[in-house]
């Protein structure tokens, strides 16, 4: 029981991360990743808005007729961000400054309506609030590795705070636009170094799996267990030669 | 009219929309691959923030503002450009059949391409008179137009280069870009 909603944040960090795997929302993450703060603010902002609206979403997807569903999640959508507009105007007014007009831009974001249309449109309310936190986790922790990666080496600092000795020269270039270019492109790359390696020894695993269970691989293995929980990664691998091989 | 020149110098090419305001980043990976589909996109891009940038401005300062909902633009602007490339894909459709098979497939995917609800959103924050918005919009779309033509003019020159293999694919597609972004920094002395 506890699983199903587990498995979705999971689903939504690592397995399908919007910002790595999936390359949604590509607009805020290129501009707002200007520092590690910017990206968490722009993060969770996304999160609410993609919790809620699935929420409603998920409650009303009976209630909708088929043919405007799209114009109603974008209505629902949009009604989230101008709230949160709103409340950060009003509490966090330095982040609002700073994110400026990529926050009512959260609207157009293709993650939130592609988890409306795809996720939240078919399933139940806590699954798909359960689901908008992955998605929405996911989405926070990839602007804030950019932001991260960019602000330390364009500024020497971290959150702000001082971390590069005072001899260090700040590339300036990372907080400017072509910065926000080169460092996704390089997590990208690394991200594909890690998939090409994931490829050759996906054939290791599903090898141990037929092993362990003395014949038709993970599903009668004895241990199946374990391997769907703890053992994230090579569970992945195997889902992902799987789907090579389809 | 000087003021005018200087939006569109302005939004056109020193703070070019895609590689410095970084909207309009799906298409403009998505859909760079060759020149001719590039061109068609951009197109199709110029002609839709036109009119949007025109019918969004008007809503607001005759809609919007008497009535005091100012704080509804998000939402409205969305519903307007949602419902405006519908209605400008059956109008083509039935008006200007060659356009429209020059356009056609790329419209759809205008309503999520952020840069029309960017630039209408920016016309209210800057508080630009329908003139000047529409002249803002066009120099966006213009320089949507001019980066991805560019970009897709570089893909087909690198297409069989050596890369690295892990820089194949989109890496490489976000180096280039990196790069066109320094070198449009080159107009930032043009005002």
């Amino acid at each position: 029981m506890v699983n199903k909603y587990m498995e979705r944040l999971y689903n939504g960090l690592v397995k399908e991360n919007p910002t790595f795997v999936l390359m949604l929302g590509m607009c805020p993450t290129l501009a707002v990743t200007t520092s590690a703060i910017n990206g968490v603010g722009m993060g969770l902002s996304t999160t609410v808005v993609l919790v809620l609206s699935n929420m409603l979403i998920s409650m009303l997807r009976k209630i909708i007729p088929n043919s405007v569903r799209v114009p109603a999640f974008i209505v629902v959508v949009a009604s989230f961000v101008t709230i949160v507009q709103f409340l950060m105007e009003g509490f966090v007014p330095s982040l609002y400054d700073s994110l400026g007009i990529y926050i009512p831009l959260i609207v157009v974001n293709c993650i939130i309506l592609g988890r409306a249309e795809s996720y939240a449109s078919k399933n139940p309310v806590v699954l798909s609030i359960m689901d908008g936190i992955g998605m929405g986790l996911g989405f926070t922790v990839g602007l804030t590795a950019i932001g991260f990666v960019r602000e330390l080496i364009g500024a020497g600092t971290v959150f702000g705070f001082r971390v590069m000795p005072e001899a260090y020269e700040p590339l300036t270039i990372f907080i400017l636009a072509p910065g926000a270019f080169f460092v996704l492109a390089a997590l990208t790359a690394l991200q594909n170094v890690f998939k090409n390696r994931a490829k050759t020894k996906g054939a290791a695993v599903n090898g141990a799996g037929a092993e362990c269970a003395g014949g038709t691989g993970c599903e009668a293995c004895a241990s199946r267990e374990t391997c769907g929980g703890k053992m994230v990664f090579s569970g992945m691998t195997e889902q992902e030669k799987g789907g090579e091989a389809k | 009219m000087k003021e005018l020149l200087l939006i569109a110098i302005g939004s056109a090419l020193v703070n070019n929309v895609v590689l410095s305001q970084f909207l309009g980043i799906c298409p403009f990976l998505g859909v760079s691959k060759n020149v001719k589909t590039a061109a068609g996109m951009g197109g199709a891009v110029v002609f839709v923030i036109t009119i949007a940038s025109f019918v969004a401005s008007v809503i607001y300062k005759f809609i919007l503002v008497p009535t005091g909902f100012e704080y509804l633009q998000t939402i409205v602007f969305i519903l307007v450009i949602a419902a405006l490339v519908q209605f400008v894909e059956m109008f083509l459709k039935k008006a200007m059949p060659p356009l429209y098979n020059a356009l056609g497939v790329y419209l759809p995917l205008i309503t999520t391409n952020c840069a029309v609800l960017g630039v209408a959103l920016t016309n209210v924050q800057k508080s630009y008179g329908i003139l000047e918005s529409v002249v803002n919009g066009i120099a966006v779309a213009v320089g949507f137009l001019v980066a991805i033509v560019l970009m897709a003019g570089i893909r087909e020159k690198t297409e069989h280069n050596d890369i690295p293999k892990a820089f194949q694919g989109t890496p490489i597609v976000l180096v280039t870009a990196g790069l066109m972004a320094i070198a449009f920094f080159g107009f930032s002395g043009l005002i």
